[in-house]
């Protein structure tokens, strides 16, 4: 298989644009439970595509740092879609969503302890072995500063992958989002992120809160993805080499050629790279 | 487990739905609120995608309103979001500011029928010609099977036409006869399409359903009153792709 480079989230809105996309090392990402049913034009869609374009499944919703045991429906709907779909790569998030016999539609954070830590990686290795094969764990937008963190979150997210053998999702407008709301350094947190873990970084746009201003940004995928976004994914893939990069926009949806540019300026930064390293 | 992640997590969803007063530290914070949007709103949106009708009818306001309350009274089960609603029908029938919309269960149930055939798995369909080919006894003695994207509804009240008035962005006429109707969605070439069915063939689809052999469904729909003429409804039945099989007699 072709190398993934620059790839799209992929909107029901845009299937027309993305089945006839030709462009080089171009693949699609897809929220995997928008896609767990079992038949209908949706799924046939999503083959179609299938067809022509590597494929990424991203969860929203397994809450792996649940106290909850994983919804048991859900995993076996996202074995049965890898199964079926054969994805290049499958992700899900570092949070948790669902408590009790509710789930709450959102990617909600936790203290990050010890005790955290062995649940997360209990369910990154149930998730694994129902689905036979790794996924990648995504850093996600925080909003809170919490108190009692005994671990940074990239040491967290690096002990998992040491214990589990999942890789990580880098998100990097989480990073700069979670740096302003949390008063952390996102320079720190991208270089100090290790490398040689990521299998996928993702790249988005925000946008700042109508009521606290700058002082509180919001993960919204409803706009560009920001400079400052740019430069620090400049910085960690000058450091880390290449990496499938992903543009997501999920609000505010333009036509298909507005996120394709964003998609072909980080495929050029990509490209170069691999050039250099030629 | 852990009982701190328990307690912790407890508590953070009784300060998002509002179940407790914001008195821990971090549920003060302005960023809390942005978990608290995120939560009502992605569940809304995900009813406002699933009910379009009942959307548009109400308006966003009246309709944020209404789903907002189903939302705090029924959280989601699961990440499945196409699957949230059910219940909306009912709730809707008693939730004070829209329960004298006496159509709006109606048009709520048959958004989810569509949402349901929409997504319902791939079989093919019984075409009328393969029903003609079969002799008079075998069509009596089998089993027609639906498909697996049927659905079938009826209404005390025209929800049927002010929901297809809805979806096909039709004006209703002025003067709406009043009275009951029953509706069919099917899915015959991928896209979900409707039609109005009478009584007869809405107790004969139910009864295949049950498993009724034909002669047997016939049977009830004819003991119940209602009028129905197999040689004129199971053709329209058929081309509108409502069953899958013919399964022969067993016995």
């Amino acid at each position: 298989m072709t190398a993934l480079r620059a790839g799209l989230g992929l909107k029901t809105e845009h299937y027309d644009d993305a089945a006839r996309c030709r462009a080089d090392g171009m693949w699609f990402e897809v929220h995997a439970e928008n896609y767990m049913v079992v038949g209908g034009p949706r799924r046939a869609w999503l083959e179609a595509i299938r067809r022509e374009h590597p494929l990424s499944l991203h969860g929203v919703s397994l809450s792996l740092a649940g106290a909850e045991p994983i919804d048991a429906p859900t995993l076996g709907a996202l074995a049965s879609l890898v199964r079926e779909l054969e994805p290049a790569l499958v992700s899900e998030h570092l949070a948790w969503s669902r408590f009790g016999a509710d789930y709450l539609p959102d990617l909600l954070p936790f203290p990050r302890t010890q005790a955290t830590l062995q649940r997360v990686c209990e369910h990154v290795a149930q998730v694994q072995d129902a689905i036979g094969r790794p996924i990648a764990i995504e850093n996600p937008s925080h909003y809170l500063r919490l108190e009692g963190h005994e671990l940074g979150e990239v040491e967290f997210l690096s002990a998992i992958a040491r214990r589990t053998g999942c890789s990580l999702l880098l998100d990097i407008n989480n990073v700069h989002v979670s740096a302003v709301n949390t008063g952390a350094s996102a320079l720190d947190y991208v270089d100090r992120f290790p490398a040689d873990l990521v299998s996928e970084i993702h790249l988005a746009g925000h946008r700042r809160d109508g009521v606290h201003g700058d002082r509180l940004l919001i993960d919204s995928h409803d706009a560009p993805v920001a400079p400052v976004v740019w430069e620090l994914f400049d910085r960690f893939v000058d450091r880390a080499g290449p990496r499938p990069t992903l543009i997501e926009r999920d609000a505010a949806l333009p036509a298909f050629s507005v996120p394709m540019q964003e998609r072909e300026a980080a495929q050029r930064r990509l490209a170069t790279m691999e050039e250099a390293i030629a | 487990m852990s009982a701190g992640m328990q307690e912790f997590q407890s508590s953070f969803v009784k300060a998002l739905l509002g179940a407790s007063e914001p008195t821990l530290p971090w549920s003060r914070q302005p960023g809390f609120d942005v978990y608290r949007n995120t939560v009502l709103r992605g569940a809304i949106d995900a009813l406002a995608a699933n009910v379009p009708s009942v959307h548009r009818l109400l308006g966003d306001d009246a309709f944020d309103a209404a789903a907002g309350a189903f939302v705090r009274a029924r959280l989601p089960r699961d990440g499945r979001m196409v699957r949230y609603g059910a219940g909306l029908p009912n709730f809707l029938a008693s939730f004070p500011l829209v329960a004298e919309i006496d159509y709006l269960p109606g048009v709520a149930a048959l958004d989810l029928a569509w949402i349901e055939s929409h997504l319902a798995a791939d079989a093919p369909r019984l075409a009328p010609a393969d029903v003609f080919a079969l002799t008079a006894e075998q069509l009596l003695h089998g089993r027609l099977v639906p498909h697996p994207a049927a659905r079938w509804l009826s209404f005390p009240v025209p929800a049927f036409t002010i929901w297809r008035h809805e979806r096909e962005e039709r004006r209703l006429e002025d003067a709406l006869p009043w009275r009951g109707e029953s509706a069919l969605l099917t899915r015959p070439e991928g896209t979900v399409v409707w039609r109005a069915i009478d009584a007869g063939e809405m107790q004969f689809l139910a009864a295949c359903a049950n498993g009724r052999s034909c002669d047997d469904a016939l049977e009830s729909v004819l003991d119940a009153g209602s009028g129905f003429d197999l040689a004129v409804s199971l053709p329209r039945l058929l081309q509108a792709g409502a069953f899958t099989r013919i399964d022969g007699d067993a016995s």
